[in-house]
């Protein structure tokens, strides 16, 4: 991270987008798919792999980088649904960075809630047939590998829900769209998909069953926000820690800011709500290593750290003052940064829906 | 409960090792709370004082002190039984006896500092309920600030002559048995600062002034204690060395802060289960309150809080019994879980409309009580303080 990618980030979120020639480096220095199985060319590691290359993209305040969200999101998709042979076409370039893989679930007229999905996957004997268009989707702009959600039942509801890895190099009718201009997350690309006849080969319906996409995409989902609070958590570690270094260097009415009362005492709320966030994490994490992690705990632990990140990072700001509002300084990139954690992943919203149906 | 939700309430427990005679125990201080002393609420409050017969009764039951070795009369119990005491007391809305200022607050002084025989003495009396302890730190102009106490306790011979007040003491009313603050040292600061058991049948000169009256609790005797020329023995100073005080209540302040978020853990379960009880059987424009979606969110909200800081509770728990929590953990446990306890019952009294301002319902009490988690065992303020700086 710090050789690879710290001297390169401003470089990168100006271009909206990581190289692909910065994937094959992580993939040649073995951080990607770090959880994969070695049989696939993965490192046959777990979740602390995924936490430790989160922690420390988060430490240098490159919070955007989505490796993780090829290495743990959607490498696992094929690696757990996919046939023999889809894991053996994609696993192994997965994991040298070759392919780049993204998720298309998201469209303009469904988010969080995904059986509104209209893409549709037609079968004509010969393969399917896709129609439809995405938006939202990270990695939009330099995958080459989509793991696309079409509906191949329009009056099923959920299980006509199934997922299709499209390869986009000669995919005749797939195109993208403009790198949607964010509030932060520079360097992720997000882009617009459009699918207009695109054929897809019945080998690439993930796991070769129509319909099951939708128990796939919720079983999941779990993952996926821990993998979220991750980042939000390093987040407000780091954050606490570069301001309080700042207030002890920084002086104001001749005194350093940490003296003043107020300083103190947001940085020890912030410190708090970092403690607390720290522990639900491992908390999590022992309960995902001994499979009891649920879609509860994913809802509670992903609303909260993601609230809680955006309140550290807003009193963060508040004590930098003026500098606080300048990009070049970390914390208003984290500010920007961290915004989008309420939104991704199912919306924290939908995160207390999913907890009040238990109440 | 759906299985996941039973899931999400079991996990966070597991960090805590309750065995059957943990499981064992707790059914019987349930029993205890619920049957002998939440129907008595009442009649305490009007009282301003629960009656020693209860502290004898639960004496009797092995509920007082139960960490206090066998030789002085205890059970020799882990800090689990503590932790279960605190929760029942809580769970049941029971407010008077306050047992766990006797048990785990003030008895520890003596079982941890004194000398032998003063554990002879006294410990076996505060296990069986014929003596009632209470702990004098605050003075009217010192709070949190303990360095500033104006009592002060003058060599004279083999006694101490003590003079000064204190104010809101918990048990102030019905203690015969007070771990007082006072200065032995004026010029030395925190060094200066012993501390004294004081028998207050055996104390000329001491007084008890009003019993106030607080905004909650109302069950439970807070008092002003007065001190004109009271006569101890040397025997009274607690461990036989001067200059201790400020340090031991230092030390000790770390298990009382965490025995405080125990109880606004239970707290908040207790809130929280009344209040889904209560969306569940209201109904307003045709349907259930649990049916709107503010209902919905806000219980998420509260629900995904209380397992947080249960989650963050145990692990601090554990680490109090393995010897590793320190003051800056425990400041930051106390702190967020008396305001989550505050804030969470505020809102589940609104989601009891009308009747949540009504004090026959409890979360009606458990709101007005609640207020002073928030200032005692150190002001949340200190609490920041002491976390700002470890920065």
């Amino acid at each position: 991270m710090e050789r690879e990618c710290a001297p390169h980030r401003a470089a990168w979120q100006k271009a909206g987008r990581v190289p692909p020639e910065a994937w094959r480096k992580a993939g040649e220095a073995g951080l990607l798919c770090t959880k994969m199985s070695p049989e696939y060319g993965g490192s046959g590691g777990d979740i602390y792999h995924c936490l430790i290359i989160i922690e420390e993209q988060v430490r240098i305040c490159f919070n955007e980088i989505a490796f993780y969200l090829h290495s743990d999101i959607i490498a696992p998709y094929i690696e757990l649904y996919g046939t023999d042979d889809q894991k053996q076409r994609y696993l192994p370039r997965m994991a040298t960075g070759e392919f780049i893989a993204a998720i298309a679930m998201t469209e303009p007229g469904a988010g969080s809630d995904l059986q509104a999905i209209r893409t549709s996957a037609r079968s004509d004997g010969n393969g399917y047939l896709l129609n439809g268009q995405k938006v939202f989707i990270s990695n939009g702009q330099v995958a080459n590998l989509i793991c696309v959600a079409a509906k191949t039942d329009t009056t099923a509801g959920g299980k006509g829900i199934s997922l299709f890895l499209l390869e986009t190099e000669q995919a005749e009718g797939f195109t993208r769209g403009k790198n949607l201009n964010k509030i932060g997350c520079k360097a992720q690309d997000s882009s617009e998909l459009f699918f207009d006849n695109v054929r897809i080969p019945p080998e690439n319906l993930l796991g070769g069953v129509e319909g099951q996409g939708f128990a796939q995409l919720m079983r999941r989902l779990p993952e996926e926000r821990l993998i979220m609070s991750m980042a939000a958590v390093a987040m407000m570690e780091e954050a606490v820690k570069e301001t309080a270094q700042y207030v002890g260097a920084r002086e104001a009415f001749g005194r350093k800011l940490a003296d003043f009362q107020n300083t103190r005492f947001k940085l020890a709320e912030c410190k708090t709500k970092a403690l607390l966030g720290r522990a639900f994490l491992e908390h999590a994490l022992d309960s995902f290593l001994e499979g009891t992690f649920d879609t509860t705990q994913g809802a509670m632990i992903k609303w909260w750290t993601t609230q809680r990140q955006c309140e550290v990072v807003d009193e963060c700001l508040q004590l930098h003052g003026g500098y606080g509002y300048m990009m070049e300084y970390d914390i208003a990139r984290r500010y920007a940064d961290a915004r989008l954690g309420r939104i991704a992943g199912g919306t924290n919203e939908i995160m207390k829906d999913l907890i009040g149906r238990t109440l | 409960m759906s299985a996941s939700a039973k899931a999400a309430n079991d996990a966070p427990r597991r960090a805590l090792e309750f065995t059957d005679a943990h499981e064992i125990f707790r059914a019987s201080v349930r029993r205890f709370f619920e049957t002998e002393c939440a129907p008595q609420q009442h009649a305490w409050e009007e009282a301003g004082v629960a009656p020693r017969a209860i502290w004898k009764r639960a004496g009797e039951l092995g509920f007082l002190c139960p960490r206090v070795e066998e030789d002085y009369g205890g059970l020799g119990a882990d800090f689990l039984f503590s932790v279960i005491l605190a929760e029942e007391q809580a769970r049941a809305g029971v407010i008077a006896p306050m047992l766990p200022l006797h048990s785990d607050v003030m008895a520890p002084y003596i079982a941890n500092y004194g000398t032998h025989e003063q554990k002879q003495r006294f410990l076996p009396g505060m296990v069986s309920g014929e003596r009632i302890g209470a702990l004098a730190m605050t003075e009217p102009s010192g709070g949190s600030d303990l360095q500033a106490m104006l009592t002060h306790a003058r060599r004279d011979g083999d006694d101490y002559v003590i003079n000064g007040s204190k104010t809101f003491i918990t048990n102030g009313a019905c203690a015969d048995l007070i771990v007082l603050a006072a200065k032995t040292d004026r010029g030395a600061g925190g060094r200066g600062i012993s501390l004294f058991l004081i028998e207050t049948d055996k104390a000329q000169g001491f007084r008890r002034g009003r019993t106030l009256e607080k905004l909650g609790q109302k069950a439970s005797d807070t008092a002003e204690l007065f001190f004109d020329d009271v006569r101890v023995p040397a025997a009274a100073l607690l461990g036989d060395v001067e200059g201790r005080g400020f340090a031991q209540l230092m030390e000790r302040l770390v298990e009382e802060r965490l025995m405080a978020a125990v109880s606004s853990s239970a707290m908040i379960d207790r809130a929280l289960a009344l209040t889904i009880q209560y969306v569940k059987d209201r109904r307003a424009f045709g349907k259930r309150v649990l049916d709107f979606q503010n209902t919905r969110f806000r219980l998420a909200e509260a629900k995904t809080e209380a397992t947080v800081l249960r989650v963050f509770l145990n692990r601090c728990i554990v680490d109090f019994m393995a010897g590793e929590l320190d003051a800056a953990t425990a400041a930051a446990l106390k702190y967020w879980a008396t305001e989550q306890q505050c804030a969470i019952v505020d809102d589940c009294v609104q989601l009891h409309g009308g009747y949540g301002y009504i004090l026959d319902y409890p979360i009606a009490k458990m709101w007005v009580d609640g207020r002073i988690t928030r200032i005692y065992g150190g002001a949340n303020e200190i609490m920041k303080d002491i976390i700002g700086r470890t920065l």
